[in-house]
């Protein structure tokens, strides 16, 4: 009836809108099985998938798992501080040697871009790319857009403002594809240090000025400050980048119109946003949360549905 | 070259709706401990054209009603060339412990039952439950399923099709049997 473009889900970038809405689609379905008293389904029962995380990771690194667990996936995990990695072996021949196993799908996140690309054309498996350096993270958008779907009903039209650290932000460029393949509207905003030199190529909209970026947009994502990136100072002090760019209750106060709040986690209270901002009614972080599962689920259960 | 024979006319089709109903009242009485399930895509139809017929029929307008999706359930998962598009299930009320009524359009090979009934009890232990289908295709089952209630019984080959139309959906109520081979008609 009907099937994913692609066969490995590397980025937003690889995939269309068509795939975006079967996604979504899949996902309104796992929101409604994960709500109900017996939340497992015997999809996957088949399946072996193996978690390799080369990069920390809480909210991703669960949320897979519980959607592969959710889906009777055979699960294993790998976290490469605890593995021969540090003792030398390299990416494909650690990857092959959890397939010989007989693993079907590889969900990855590394600190390199393009680690899943490269993967995809040395591994015989199905990839997912759970975070690949400063370059995607595609569920991460795809469960962003799947939540202010399910707050504004139709993204098209629809105007985002994405806030903070954009140069070293999977997020940012995963959100700007998957929001404009939808017919959304986005906006970068935070110091120009932290805004990539030609992001305007990509169509979306530059603003400096905090008040002005939010007085614009029906919804705001406020990324974290990405200390671990950043090995030369990009702002003066992360005082000066509070005051500036933090979002607090005073200033969603002053807009002209009530406007949803994202953050993708982990949040740094007090920093890129308060905490009474972060709990308040406008913040839709926890159902993010909740929406991740859904959607890893539906990504999980496409792909693996095109394994033969 | 292929032919179609109507199984059922409007008429018919309405009759024998209405004496599944009385069928369903003749084991639920009051249909207090009784809750009807469509199973989607196509038996929810027959779940809301037997619930309206109950209600003209005793006026009870309280019976719990609902539609199961068994997509995740199915066991042909991964042997057809894309995963199949799940349906909402939408079931708003406790089957535990309630006859179930398990509704669907054709029962042909039975494995769409057996999915349902795994799906089914994802939402708790019925205390019963029965198969209620419009046409069944018999002689043809793959797994050993049985309906309570039936519509209309057909002889039919695997080559052969059966098509529930719906008014609401089709523009029209009748059921059709699509043939491959001419000389069997």
């Amino acid at each position: 009836m009907s099937a994913l473009s692609v066969k490995h889900l590397l980025g937003i970038k690889d995939i269309n809108a068509n795939d975006i809405d079967m996604i979504f689609k899949t996902a309104d379905t796992f929101k409604e099985v994960i709500n109900r008293p017996i939340k497992k389904i015997p999809s996957l029962r088949d399946i072996t998938i193996a978690n390799l995380f080369f990069e920390n990771s809480t909210r991703t690194k669960l949320s897979f798992e519980l959607a592969e667990k959710r889906l009777s996936a055979d699960v294993i995990n790998f976290a490469a501080s605890s593995s021969s990695v540090s003792k030398g072996e390299t990416l494909i021949d650690t990857v092959n040697n959890i397939l010989a196993m007989k693993v079907d799908m590889v969900v990855m996140r590394h600190p390199y871009a393009g680690a899943a690309q490269f993967l995809s054309k040395h591994v015989n498996a199905t990839i997912v790319n759970a975070g690949d350096g400063a370059h995607e993270h595609p569920t991460q958008a795809l469960l962003d857009a799947f939540s202010i779907r399910e707050k504004l009903g139709d993204l098209k039209g629809c105007k985002v403002t994405i806030v903070g650290d954009i140069l070293h932000s999977r997020v940012a460029l995963s959100n700007i594809f998957c929001l404009q393949k939808l017919g959304a509207e986005v906006m970068v905003c935070g110091p120009t240090t932290l805004i990539p030199k030609y992001i305007n190529e990509l169509g979306v909209k530059v603003e400096t000025n905090l008040k002005k970026a939010l007085e614009w947009c029906d919804v705001a994502n406020m990324l974290r400050i990405q200390l671990e990136r950043q090995d030369i100072k990009f702002f003066p002090s992360l005082r000066e980048y509070v005051m500036l760019y933090g979002l607090n209750k005073e200033i969603l106060n002053s807009l002209s119109k009530e406007i949803i709040v994202m953050h993708p986690g982990p949040i740094n209270r007090g920093i890129e946003i308060t905490s009474d901002v972060a709990d308040s009614k406008q913040s839709v972080i926890l159902q993010q949360v909740e929406n991740g599962v859904a959607v890893r689920m539906a990504v999980l259960y496409l792909l693996a549905g095109a394994i033969k | 070259m292929s032919a179609q024979l109507q199984l059922l006319n409007a008429d018919a089709f309405n009759h024998t709706i209405k004496r599944l109903c009385y069928e369903l009242i003749e084991n639920h009485n009051n249909f207090k401990n009784t809750v009807i399930i469509g199973l989607q895509p196509r038996g929810i139809y027959l779940c809301a054209r037997i619930c309206k017929e109950l209600f003209n029929i005793t006026g009870l307008e309280n019976i719990p009603n609902g539609h199961l999706d068994v997509t995740f359930y199915r066991d042909d998962f991964r042997r057809r060339d894309s995963p199949l598009v799940p349906n909402r299930t939408q079931i708003d009320f406790i089957i535990e412990d309630k006859n179930v009524i398990l509704v669907d359009d054709v029962l042909y090979t039975g494995r769409t039952i057996r999915a349902g009934m795994d799906a089914l009890l994802a939402f708790g232990r019925p205390k019963k439950v029965e198969l209620m289908v419009l046409i069944d295709r018999r002689y043809s089952r793959h797994l050993p399923i049985q309906p309570d209630y039936v519509g209309k019984v057909v002889d039919t080959i695997n080559s052969d099709n059966v098509k529930v139309k719906w008014n609401e959906l089709d523009g029209s109520d009748e059921v059709l049997m699509i043939t491959e081979n001419h000389d069997k008609l």
